[in-house]
């Protein structure tokens, strides 16, 4: 017994050994962008390697306020994000729960089309898209803009329905039978039984909208409807580049999420994980 | 309470027909079991019962009131899942409750309902506990408590027990029984277990392939099976089949040599037309139905494989060097343990003839 746990323990220890260079490898960066928002405007440039942090981070956001309107962007970030997660979950979880649940005319021409376009490049439906909503609606520089076009998601309708149809469908059956209307054996039977999937596809859907750049820079041109990384990006002009002020933004925005995917960490790998073994 | 009955049914899943015209009649207070093997479309008949399933053609009628069209809730019937089906996020309480909550029942009634049904089945003291802390057999109480709220006009149970362990079971189905005889309400009951099938049903149905192969009292179909496949699914350990021809045919008497136990001649009389000299037949036996050597219409001598002594009974694995496994059941083979050949009589109104096709000769 004893030596399997010795060997056990020096197993973890070479894992661990293998491991930490590689943690160091991607923290590196992070660091060093933290780094950046406390120096100087010029600090960046200086000749030596500057490994740690100095005082210049308020000023640096004061700066960054100055020439963005940075917090105004955050709040839209904020508003999108929130929006776009609880609509996307909610409109994801339905037409999963359908296609899991459901017999229906057209099912299978439903599947493969939310399948095909996996296979499209969002880059190849970006212009498309923005000529629609854009010009042929005029839905430019609007809140519903940022939020509902990119709403429909096919990878979380397949990952729900996938969800859905790994559940024991007597549960479904059983409250048939008691007479629960559908929809109530959707809201108090399906949804509470898939909570970890919700949870993982929220955080990955509310950091994909968090994180998108593309689309709301396309869409809204007024300063006043920029979301933070549009802001941020405005940072960079023609002639003047103010890399305190974008460190400082990207700190800022990244700071939440990696404190929200700690404290979430095991709701999202159970999430993602949920269904792998039964 | 409520009769049942199924005239002509039929289901096709796409273009598989998997029940081909199942009719049946349930009557109030009636206790039927469906057995079958796997496959053969126990389930699917249930589930058309309860309205889970739609009715490709046919009728099901619910207490005088045709029911294709009606939803599950409204027939009157309470199912009970072969998974119990419990929903695993609320406790027992709301397990019990959940049904009655959503349809907006009154709560001092629906507090009334669980507290009885709790009662019945004795689960009284688990009511804030989750199904995963419950064992399996507290799981099924559960789950046909569940069923009782609804009071329902008709019990529809899917394998309720095949998830326990063999004393438990036991122990649920002399439970069911209780509660059939304490509810006097209609119960349709699905199990590939025939021990459960011959203990609790007034009534048994035999499906197979999604056909009902014979509808009778447990006694009557052991006694009277229609054909062979009904001979061999009722009783346990099941009938021994023996491949014969016919020798002789006259005055209502055929004479069967068994090809098989060294060309052993058994004079059965039968009432109806009697089959062709030459054709195959095929001889049941049930292994406590041999008798003792020259105590028969015809012996035959075996060479014994295996003894399974369990002390009241034995059963003699043996066979005639080459053809069918027999089993023979004995009361004192205790005492002959140590042979290995062995002699047994047949008594030709012991025994059930069936033609090739399987169907009974009477
Ligand atoms: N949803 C379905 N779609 C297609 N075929 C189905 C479906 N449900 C059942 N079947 C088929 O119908 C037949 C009968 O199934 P059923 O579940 O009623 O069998 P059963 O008698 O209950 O078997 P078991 O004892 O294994 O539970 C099987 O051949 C099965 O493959
Ligand atoms: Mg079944």
């Amino acid at each position: 017994m004893r030596s399997k746990s010795s060997a056990e323990r020096r197993r973890g220890i070479a894992l661990h050994a293998a491991l930490f260079p590689l943690a160091l490898i991607w923290l590196f960066p992070l660091w060093m962008m933290f780094v950046f928002s406390t120096l100087p405007e010029n600090g960046i440039f200086s000749r030596d390697i500057i490994l740690t942090p100095s005082d210049q981070f308020v000023e640096n956001f004061n700066l960054l306020e100055s020439d963005t309107g940075f917090i105004r962007a955050t709040t839209i970030s904020i508003l999108v994000a929130a929006a776009y997660t609880f609509l996307s979950v909610a409109l994801t979880s339905m037409a999963g729960w359908s296609l899991a649940c459901y017999r229906f005319a057209g099912k299978g021409v439903v599947l493969a089309t939310i399948l095909g376009t996996l296979t499209l490049p969002y880059f190849v439906v970006v212009i498309p898209q923005f000529i629609m909503v854009a010009r042929d609606f005029g839905l430019h520089n609007t809140l519903f803009a940022l939020i509902v076009p990119p709403l429909f998601n096919s990878l979380g309708v397949l990952f729900m329905r996938q969800t859905f149809s790994m559940m024991p469908h007597e549960l479904f059956d059983a409250a048939r039978v008691e007479g629960v209307k559908e929809w109530r054996i959707f809201l108090f039977i399906g949804l509470p039984l898939a909570r970890p999937a919700v949870a993982a596809l929220s955080i990955i859907l509310f950091l994909h909208s968090w994180n998108n750049y593309l689309w709301p820079l396309l869409i809204n041109s007024k300063p006043a409807m920029m979301t933070a990384p549009v802001a941020l990006g405005s940072l960079i002009g023609l002639t003047k580049v103010s890399w305190g002020g974008i460190m400082t933004g990207a700190v800022m925005l990244t700071a939440p999420m990696l404190v929200l995917f700690v404290a979430l960490q095991r709701h999202f790998v159970a999430g993602i994980s949920a269904g792998a073994v039964k | 309470m409520a009769a049942v009955s199924l005239n002509n049914v039929v289901k096709k899943f796409g273009t598989m027909s998997v029940v081909h015209g199942a009719s049946l009649e349930v009557a109030d207070g009636e206790f039927v079991v469906f057995v079958g093997p796997s496959g053969c479309g126990k389930s699917t008949l249930l589930r058309m019962i309860a309205g889970l399933e739609d009715i490709s053609a046919g009728e099901i009628v619910i207490g005088g009131r045709v029911v294709n069209d009606v939803e599950p809730a409204e027939r009157g019937i309470a199912m009970v899942f072969q998974s119990y089906a419990l929903y695993p996020h609320m406790t027992v309480e709301q397990n019990l409750s959940f049904g009655l909550r959503m349809n907006g029942n009154d709560k001092a009634d629906t507090q009334r309902r669980v507290s009885r049904a709790a009662d019945i089945l004795r689960i009284s003291e688990l009511m804030h506990r989750r199904p995963r802390q419950l064992s399996g057999g507290q799981r099924q109480r559960v789950a046909i408590g569940r069923a009782i709220v609804r009071n329902p006009q008709v019990f529809l149970f899917d394998e309720p027990l095949s998830n326990l362990d063999a004393e438990l079971r036991v122990q649920m189905r002399v439970e069911i029984a209780r509660l059939h005889k304490e509810l006097g309400v209609t119960m349709i009951y699905v199990t590939h277990d025939q021990t459960e099938a011959m203990t609790l049903a007034d009534k048994i149905v035999v499906l197979r392939a999604g056909n009902i192969e014979q509808i009778g009292r447990p006694l009557d179909l052991y006694d009277d099976p229609n054909n062979q496949f009904v001979a061999g699914f009722v009783g346990s350990p099941r009938m021994n089949f023996m491949a014969g021809t016919v020798v002789e045919n006259s005055s209502s008497v055929v004479t069967v040599k068994l090809a098989n136990q060294g060309g052993a001649l058994l004079r059965k009389p039968l009432g109806g037309p009697l089959p062709a000299i030459g054709a195959a037949v095929v001889l049941g036996v049930r292994p406590e139905h041999f008798g003792l050597a020259g105590r028969g219409d015809s012996d035959i001598t075996v060479k014994v494989d295996v003894a399974e002594h369990l002390g009241s009974t034995s059963y003699v694995y043996a066979n005639a060097g080459g053809g069918e496994e027999l089993v023979i059941e004995r009361e004192e083979s205790r005492h002959e343990a140590s042979l290995d050949r062995m002699t047994v009589s047949l008594r030709a109104t012991h025994t059930y003839l069936f033609d090739s096709a399987g169907l009974r000769l009477r």
